[in-house]
């Protein structure tokens, strides 16, 4: 049985009007701070078995004893897996069948690639059991020396980066525009490995029902999990159903099959019951991806008067030893800047880690805070403002491409943004505010920028006889708020109240809503459900208008509307019928439609399309303790038509928290001759707590955009990084007249010696 | 976690004659030893739960004013009884600047004295470290070590004790009692934690079964209660181990120092008492050349044991912060964030 999301009908949910715009709380609020919400960890079937991963403790070598003696004599273990005895696999883990399937290890063979990598499963009848099962195996290792570290090894130029995108990318004499240049500046930044930490670990609990694979994981892509699932095992997809109704955060890490995933099914294959796994805190920090390091390079040239005139921005970058996946760290300086000659160019080196994946705003993260950071740099050689400086070198067009934007209201965002912080009492010296108790002030910003893209996803829409809808999508939840938006569009789109609409995601056998990612989903998965509604009321209205006996017969021409569960005439309101009494007269249960979202490839021809935003941070520095706090942060963002003003403005202010911890806090410590992460846990790799977080304050400026798609949503799901954190590391500057190159800030760099 | 006795006595000599036994090992809210054990850092045999005995949960005063607190009292409890915070505030402020809310209503007065450093090489069973096996070697030389000890070290560790308690404890010459199979005893806090040498393995002067069973503050110790502060700096504002602390304490008259308490936190493996600064500030009035003359004086030892050589120049900036704070006198209500550089900033209603 799929498990029914337990998911509220208050008061509040009542529609006023049109559903999309309103801020609604979200439904399946209460069911998570009461714990109904059942996360995949809290599945527990009849004759559960639980298994605890070992992990390698060397980053490069193989393994070459294993004490499974010790750990079966354990009471209560039942098995060890090990790459002796794992069931086959009817793909080979290192096998590269598309490109978004990452290479994984799940015990092929006795190498080790990177620290933390599984090596062996215990499995046991309690979860002590199989904890202390895993600690006896006392692995022995023939130990490789490991290359951790951004020169440790040769750099090379990578094939492609990000999602394919060229390496090295040109637009205009960059040199010669450098060299022309009445202001040059040249900067390295460094950014560290960061990992996604969610809250909820990943986890699985699978179980085989005959022929039928069922598993309860948090997944940000249940149909492509489910392809891969069905390729690695031998079985059709349908055989497959994958249970993900609610994700305790993905940011990326729960977009792709990992070992610990499989490994779990092959354990409940190898011992015919339900297994769980569940991954350890420490154990998260390597076979899940993270974000790479990055040491950025820009070169910046502009003109007397602060007139761009080139940017290149190199980035170096690293990757595993065994998978390619570069962090396009550089591609951000296409789209923001107008600076007539643009370059990026990366090269890359191989580390003995695990593969580097996606993190929220990849690429734009990082490259983010190098650029806006640069650009500061640049206002400062010119003599301008920052904000002035920007406006200034506004990109009318996209820089890279010369395309048209399909709307920015980033002049908006600029502007209000401004004037809702006090932006222009800004004095343009460093280390000039103090406040009454004698801390250094500093006013910092950026813009904001994320691509809006589209996947592709489908939906159905089923009106039924009593006149109520459902709507139905595979879509993934991760906190965002989807079960609420896209109920939201839902009603909308079969012009019904909320409550007369179920909707239904989270599960695999659903129609394919593609993946949570790149900020995509409400407007793939909206437009899907969009056109799933209006493919379901344009049947009633050819079953309603071909019928003699309905009072919209005929109407054809003139056209019909859906309003409040009623197809009405066009050109007479007053004429009309339910939903129910249509398809009463017609003798059907229930009528169904479906509809697709995808990007436009004509639109996206013609424009550039993006999210854009500016982001105003105030910090205070102690002058002598260096210590730092940020105090007031306004973003400005303008991201297409705003479903649910409430969710959104919590995604971008949780994105605009982000931006603190990757300026301030984040950073994944290795040490460089084990290649172990030594801060593998949250107390010690340091996010931002609440006493970190000032009254951050988000708005959105209206923005009309009719060619993105048919509802003219663009993402709010990771602009809120980007921007942000270069608004506090300019701050930082700006406080303190000590420019810190190397993320996250840390008092040691803003100690009164470093001036 | 390995496979473990537990035991749950209901007095102090039962407890003790259990967890007497090799292997043994007290168990009070266990906030820092499950995690241990989690880790497989530590394998005790046995579990001696204490938790049962009341009688260690009572803060009282002695006849002659000291203040004496038992072993089980929660952090938190502690910092929130009214009379002991009014009468030792640098004592609560640096409670109150420890982990989180949930960890301070948990952790106990005694576990917080013998809580393990932080280093991460201790905590990370597969690196070497001399505390965990002695003649490993220490892989947090040469590793990173931006948050390791510059006073008080050795080759052979440089590690921190994270205590913020102990700070202002060191400061105020407070004074643990310790009862063992072989009767009770009473050591300075000062001089419970030893310094690594060549063992490191050795953190405290307690024998095997030796517990703590109470902390007492000498009754002198309240002459300071007007001029007391804690102050640590550290990489997030709440939540995190401090980068430096210090406790400072002074008793003034007519503008002159009379009585002056320093000690310093996140610097060694033990809380430091910087009795030259002490000295130096006796008879002087709290001007800045005084203060920042105190402040070399504490830290006149000091040296790098990795990449940390920030931590001495910060360490003497935050002891002239500390001794200004406190000359300004202990503040009327609790800082929302103790302990906190940025405590003062209006408007800041974050606990922290």
């Amino acid at each position: 049985m799929t498990p029914e999301p337990n998911l509220s009908r208050d008061p509040a949910h009542l529609r006023h009007g049109s559903n999309i715009g309103q801020s609604l709380t979200r439904v399946d609020g209460r069911a998570k701070v009461t714990g109904a919400a059942r996360y995949a960890a809290d599945n527990n079937p009849p004759g559960l078995l639980y298994a605890v991963l070992a992990v390698s403790s060397i980053a490069r070598g193989r393994v070459v004893a294993l004490d499974v003696d010790a750990a079966k004599a354990h009471p209560g273990v039942v098995e060890v897996m090990t790459s002796a005895n794992r069931p086959a696999l009817a793909a080979d883990p290192d096998g590269k069948p598309n490109p978004f399937a990452f290479r994984f290890e799940a015990l092929q063979n006795d190498r080790v690639r990177y620290a933390n990598q599984p090596i062996a499963v215990v499995i046991a009848e309690s979860l002590e059991a199989a904890t202390e099962g895993a600690a006896l195996l006392a692995p022995r290792y023939e130990a490789e020396a490991a290359h951790i570290g951004l020169d440790s090894d040769e750099a090379y130029v990578p094939p492609v980066v990000g999602m394919g995108y060229p390496a090295e990318s040109y637009h205009g004499d960059v040199e010669a525009a450098l060299a022309g240049s009445d202001r040059q500046i040249t900067a390295t930044y460094e950014t560290p490995a960061h990992y996604h930490n969610a809250m909820e670990p990943h986890a699985i609990v699978a179980e085989w029902q005959d022929e039928t694979l069922v598993i309860d994981t948090p997944t940000q892509g249940l149909v492509m999990m489910r392809g891969r699932l069905a390729e690695l095992f031998g079985i059709p997809p349908e055989s497959i159903l994958i249970r993900s109704p609610y994700l305790g955060g993905g940011f990326g890490g729960k977009g792709f099959i990992a070992g610990p995933q499989i490994l779990g099914i092959l354990a409940a294959k190898m011992l015919g019951r339900p297994v769980k796994l569940v991954v350890r805190r420490e154990q998260l920090y390597g076979p899940f991806g993270h974000r790479s390091p990055t040491r950025q390079t820009l070169q910046l040239g502009a003109s007397a008067t602060g007139q761009l005139s080139a940017i290149h921005h190199h980035a170096r970058v690293a990757t595993s030893r065994f998978e390619d996946f570069y962090e396009a760290a550089a591609h951000v300086t296409h789209t923001l800047y107008a600076a007539p000659a643009l370059a990026t160019t990366y090269d890359a080196v191989r580390m003995d880690t695990g593969t580097p994946l996606f993190v929220r705003a990849p690429g734009l993260a990082p490259g983010s805070i190098a650029l806006e950071s640069a650009v500061d740099e640049m206002a400062e050689a010119c003599g301008l403002d920052p904000l002035a400086f920007r406006v200034k070198n506004y990109a009318e067009v996209e820089p890279a491409t010369g395309k048209p934007f399909s709307s920015k209201a980033l002049r908006e965002c600029y502007t209000r943004g401004a004037e809702r912080f006090g932006w222009w009492e800004r004095p343009l010296k460093a280390r000039t505010m103090r406040d009454k108790d004698g801390f250094l002030v500093g006013w910092g910003m950026g813009t904001a920028t994320f691509h809006a893209l589209m996947f592709a996803g489908q939906a159905r829409a089923v009106i039924r006889r009593d006149g109520s809808g459902v709507v139905e999508s595979g879509a993934h939840d991760m906190g965002q708020g989807a079960w609420t938006a896209f109920a939201q569009i839902a009603a909308d789109s079969l012009a019904l109240d909320l409550d007369q609409v179920t909707f239904k995601a989270g599960t695999s056998d659903l129609p394919d809503a593609g993946i949570a990612g790149g900020s995509a989903h409400t407007a793939t998965v909206g437009t899907a459900i969009h056109n799933a509604g209006a493919a379901v009321i344009a049947k009633l209205a050819e079953l309603a208008t071909a019928d003699q006996r309905s009072p919209l017969y005929g109407a054809g021409n003139a056209g019909v509307i859906a309003r409040n569960g009623r197809l009405l005439r066009r050109d007479d309101d007053g004429r009309g019928e339910s939903y129910a009494d249509i398809l009463a007269r017609a003798g059907l249960d229930e009528i169904e439609g479906s509809g697709a979202g995808m990007p436009d490839p004509a639109a996206n021809a013609q424009y550039a399309m993006s999210s854009h935003g500016a982001v105003f941070a105030e910090v205070k520095v102690d002058p002598d303790l260096g210590q730092v706090r940020v105090t007031r942060m306004i973003g400005a963002f303008a991201a297409g038509r705003i479903i649910n003003p409430k969710l959104v403005n919590s995604q971008l202010i949780g994105g605009m928290i982000w931006g603190i911890s990757l300026a301030l806090h984040e950073e994944a410590i290795t040490d460089r001759r084990s290649g172990r992460i030594m801060n593998a846990n949250l107390g010690e790799y340091h996010v931002p707590v609440s006493a970190d977080i000032p009254a951050i304050e988000a708005f959105t400026v209206p923005e009309h955009d009719p060619f993105v798609n048919p509802l003219g949503i663009k993402g709010v799901g990771e602009i809120g990084i980007t921007g942000s954190a270069g608004a506090v590391a300019n701050a930082v500057a700006h406080a303190t007249g000590i420019r810190v190159r190397r993320f996250p800030v840390r008092i040691g760099d803003l100690l009164p010696a470093r001036r | 976690m390995n496979r473990f006795d537990y035991v749950k006595p209901s007095t102090v000599a039962e407890a003790i004659a259990a967890a007497s036994a090799p292997g043994a090992t007290y168990l009070a809210a266990g906030t820092n030893l499950l995690d241990l054990m989690k880790g497989n850092v530590v394998r005790p045999a046995r579990l001696v739960d204490i938790t049962q005995l009341t009688e260690l949960t009572r803060i009282e005063t002695s006849g002659n004013g000291d203040v004496r607190i038992g072993a089980l009292v929660r952090n938190a409890d502690l910092a929130h009884e009214s009379g002991f915070a009014r009468d030792f505030p640098a004592v609560a402020e640096a409670l109150l600047s420890g982990a989180s809310a949930q960890l301070r209503n948990a952790a106990t007065a005694g576990g917080n004295l013998l809580q393990r450093t932080r280093c991460a090489y201790f905590y990370d069973a597969a690196s070497a470290c001399n505390k965990r096996t002695p003649g490993a070697g220490c892989d947090a030389r040469g590793g990173d070590s931006h948050q390791h000890a510059v006073l008080g070290w050795s080759e052979a560790c440089i590690a921190t004790n994270p205590s913020d308690f102990c700070v202002p404890l060191a400061a105020f010459d407070a004074v643990v009692e310790i009862e063992g199979v072989s009767g009770r005893r009473e050591v300075a806090l000062e001089a419970l934690h030893l310094l690594p040498g060549t063992t490191p393995e050795r953190e405290t002067v307690l024998a095997p079964g030796e517990m703590i069973v109470a902390i007492r503050l000498p009754a002198a110790a309240r002459a300071f209660a007007r001029h007391a502060r804690y102050l640590k700096v550290r990489e997030r504002n709440s939540y995190a181990f401090a980068v430096v602390s210090a406790a400072a304490g002074l008793v003034i008259e007519n503008g002159t120092i009379k009585q002056a308490r320093v000690a310093l936190g996140g610097v060694a493996a033990r809380p430091w008492r910087a009795r030259d600064a002490e000295a130096l500030l006796a008879g002087r009035p709290a001007e800045p050349d005084v203060l920042q003359q105190a402040a070399e004086a504490a830290l006149r030892e000091a040296k790098p044991s990795g990449d940390n050589a920030h931590k001495i120049p910060l360490a003497r900036s935050l002891i002239v912060r500390a001794l200004q704070a406190a000359a300004q006198g202990t503040p009327s209500r609790m800082p929302a964030l103790p302990a906190s550089p940025f405590s003062s900033i209006p408007g800041v209603l974050h606990d922290a």
